[in-house]
């Protein structure tokens, strides 16, 4: 029996779905200015901190980070409460996570254009912010594991697999890579040099995208996909297989970041293989989703938000394709140091990642604060529309523009030379970047309707009482 | 690697794959038979979410399998389990190695003939021209231009003015080890009075530059300081790649605060040497394009 007076905590959700939406406009807008950048270069009006390469990382961390980041937040704590019918254990540490996870995105904010960089991909924050990081993940992993422990059902529901897994990963991946010895209080030298300072940081890299950006936004979808379509997950094996391969696999997939470099031979050749044999695994997430919603198809017409959640798997297929593709070494030669790269990164981070964070948002919010629905469905629609159309425009220049350099770059004359001059690839580039800046446009557009609707949906609600923990159904 | 290692990565490697394969095929046949496809597991989550238990699709699986098979072959064929080095021995290094041999090959077959030859009389033969304009293209474009024209810092080669010297021997002693030109820096030196100015007046009249009282008194300091790398006339001294600073051609800038800068903050620009980079045959065809470039009748 539940205790009459126990609540959800959905206030700690709120908070990180409000955020969710603030970093998401603040992070997509750096990334809009830096696309004008890369076509209008005097946009950075000769200012240091509004360099391409300080905002460029700003870019990245505030959409992974802290959209991303938020979204995760917020969607686990809702999820792991309802699906183990019990309130967080700590809602001061709920609010601590809170509190630090913003007060990393400031310091974020501050030092990043400020130059303050250790100068790795996706680790860029200082070593003192590495060390805030590590301790608010920490609360984050005592407050979710914490609350698992405490379930009123014995069975963890698959999402809650999938969130544990992203939270221990996470743990692991930031400290073993930031391990650094401090030479001032904001510089610091890694404790491993040369290759090995590459292997640990792409090991890191690959998985902050395998973990985060994947076994993360699984979890998501593995509530909200069946919440929303109201149909059972189609299979429970088929979950079982495939996040136990996901993990396993993903760990190993690093090095394909550094084909033809000095790492070494049999580094590079299982970062490959293995990056194949994820294919499948990660496949199983996506027909999971897609199966699920089998039967329930006919509520995609009036449902924009299962839109967003179908469209994303789409692209999660889509771009966990096209990944495994890119490790194989005769494609990598060919797409590496490209702008299919950046296609890539933004079909898996626009499509996947950021279409299921906002169909979750437009759930979570409205359910939090007991209404029907959002302010306005149809401006959900209207976001799906100008979103996905943005997320192509992006995808399709860059996939253009960059096996256009790829093959730019290796074409050579009779005589040995290279056909084409560095400057003439750009020229080449050049009208692309203005279609990638309309894609990221439209996409900026839609976070901004989404915005408004957010702030509607919150004047709409009156009197929000905490709702209760729900009694676990019987087993049968 | 030693063979700790090697094992110790090998066994991981047959461990994952071990464990994937025994995890797909136990999931895919236990009680294959047994699952009602329409009931669901009979738990319930948060009021209304279950679950079915469906089979693994057999696509899937085949995919899956797949994927490990071919894992496995490309493990056999190359390097990956632990320090074998596959039936191919290939390593991205042999790679390297042997496609730079085989260019190798196609240049000693198709150029042997520019080797050695003077880059006026390779200038006269199209074909060297063609190649030596790709090969511009490629390394000397980037600071040059494209044409050849320079830009502020980098010099012109498409007009008559040489800071090193312009013949077809010195062009290729600058291509293949590089210059080095150092103008020191004056201002500490000029810093009493108008002198910097007066010096930076005197050196723009030299080149036509307006003749006035300021000029006139920076000629004294010219030819104390300054002549002894430009000369008296300010003809310059081309073994020093001291510029003629009468023709008014001004690599770094023509106005007057430009040349002022240069006289205080002195300069050292680099031409960086490309014999190693190139080999004695393509500098010369580099060479012969550069020649091709000068101005008509010289």
């Amino acid at each position: 029996m539940i205790p009459n007076n126990e609540t959800y905590n959905d206030k700690v959700v709120q908070q990180f779905t409000v955020m969710t939406v603030v970093w998401g406009v603040v992070g997509m807008l750096v990334g809009v200015i830096i696309a004008a950048q890369l076509y209008w270069p005097a946009l950075n009006f000769d200012i240091s901190f509004l360099s391409y390469g300080r905002l460029r990382p700003l870019h990245t961390n505030a959409v992974i980070f802290a959209f991303g980041g938020c979204a995760l937040f917020a969607t686990s704590l809702y999820v792991v409460q309802r699906t183990c019918h019990v309130r967080l254990i700590s809602d001061k540490l709920a609010s601590f996570v809170f509190w630090g996870w913003q007060a990393v995105i400031v310091l974020a904010a501050i030092t990043l254009p400020l130059g303050f960089t250790q100068g790795k991909e996706y680790a860029e924050l200082a070593w003192p912010i590495d060390i805030l990081i590590a301790v608010v993940w920490v609360a984050y992993g005592i407050l979710f594991f914490g609350t698992i422990v405490k379930r009123r059902v014995s069975h963890i529901y698959v999402a809650n697999w999938f969130y544990g897994g992203f939270i221990i990963a996470v743990a692991v991946l930031h400290i073993v890579n930031s391990l650094a010895l401090p030479t001032s209080a904001m510089h610091s030298y890694p404790i491993y040099s040369g290759v090995v300072d590459a292997m640990v940081q792409w090991w890191y890299g690959h998985n902050a995208v395998g973990f985060f950006l994947t076994a993360g936004f699984l979890g998501m979808m593995y509530y909200f996909v069946p919440s929303q379509a109201g149909r059972p997950i189609y299979s429970y094996r088929l979950s079982i297989v495939h996040f136990w391969a996901l993990i396993a696999i993903y760990m190993w997939a690093g090095p394909h970041h550094l084909q033809y470099t000095s790492v070494p031979d049999w580094a590079q050749s299982l970062g490959m293989v293995f990056s194949l044999i994820l294919l499948a695994p990660s496949w199983g997430g996506m027909i999971n989703g897609m199966m699920t919603l089998s039967g329930a198809w006919h509520k995609l017409r009036t449902d924009p938000i299962l839109k967003f959640l179908i469209v994303s798997l789409s692209f999660y297929g889509m771009s966990t394709f096209e990944g495994p593709m890119m490790s194989i070494k005769t494609v990598n030669a060919l797409s590496h140091y490209t702008d299919w790269t950046i296609g890539h990164v933004h079909s898996g981070a626009l499509g996947w990642v950021a279409m299921i964070s906002i169909g979750a948002c437009y759930m979570l919010i409205p359910r939090t604060l007991n209404l029907k629905s959002m302010f306005s469905v149809k401006w959900i629609d209207y976001h799906f529309w100008v979103h996905t159309i943005g997320v192509l425009l992006y995808a399709a220049s860059m996939w253009i523009s960059g096996i256009g350099q790829g093959l730019m770059s290796r074409a050579t004359n009779p005589d040995g030379t290279l056909t084409y001059a560095f400057v003439e690839i750009v020229k080449f580039t050049y009208p692309y970047y203005f279609i990638r800046l309309l894609g990221g446009l439209l996409v900026i557009v839609g976070m901004l309707l989404m915005a408004w609707n957010v702030f509607k949906t919150f004047q709409m609600a009156k009197d929000v009482k905490p709702q209760p923990v729900l009694e676990p159904a019987l087993a049968h | 690697m030693t063979g700790f290692w090697s094992i110790y990565i090998a066994a991981f490697v047959v461990l994952n794959i071990i464990g994937c394969v025994g995890l797909l095929w136990y999931t895919a046949h236990r009680r294959a038979n047994k699952v009602n496809q329409a009931e669901t597991t009979g738990h319930v989550w948060d009021g209304n979410l279950t679950e079915l238990n469906k089979p693994l699709p057999r696509w899937w699986i085949n995919l899956f399998y797949l994927t490990i098979v071919f894992s496995i072959g490309y493990m056999v064929i190359y390097p990956g389990f632990g320090s074998f080095a596959g039936t191919k021995a290939w390593s991205s290094v042999g790679q390297l190695k042997a496609e730079e041999a085989q260019m190798q090959e196609l240049w000693n077959a198709r150029y042997a003939r520019f080797e050695g030859q003077p880059i006026d009389v390779l200038a006269k033969d199209p074909e060297a021209v063609q190649v030596g304009q790709n090969i511009f293209a490629n390394n000397c474009a980037a600071c040059h231009g494209s044409l050849g024209l320079g830009a502020v810092g980098y010099p012109n080669l498409t007009d008559d003015d040489w800071l090193w010297g312009g013949s077809p021997d010195q062009i290729l002693t600058t291509i293949l080890n590089g210059r080095a030109g150092v103008m020191p820096a004056w201002g500490p030196a000029l810093a009493e009075g108008n002198q910097l100015a007066a010096v930076s007046a005197y050196t723009l009249s030299l080149s036509g530059g307006e003749r006035n009282e300021l000029s006139v008194r920076g000629a004294a300091t010219y030819n104390t300081l300054c002549v002894a790398c430009h000369g008296a006339d300010g003809k310059g001294m081309q073994a020093l790649g001291a510029p003629n600073l009468t023709d008014n051609v001004w690599l770094h800038g023509s106005d007057p605060a430009a040349i002022t800068r240069i006289i205080a903050e002195g300069k050292t620009n680099q031409m960086p040497p490309h014999g190693p980079l190139l080999g004695d045959t393509r500098a010369r065809l580099a060479g012969a394009y550069v020649w091709s470039l000068r101005p008509a009748g010289q």
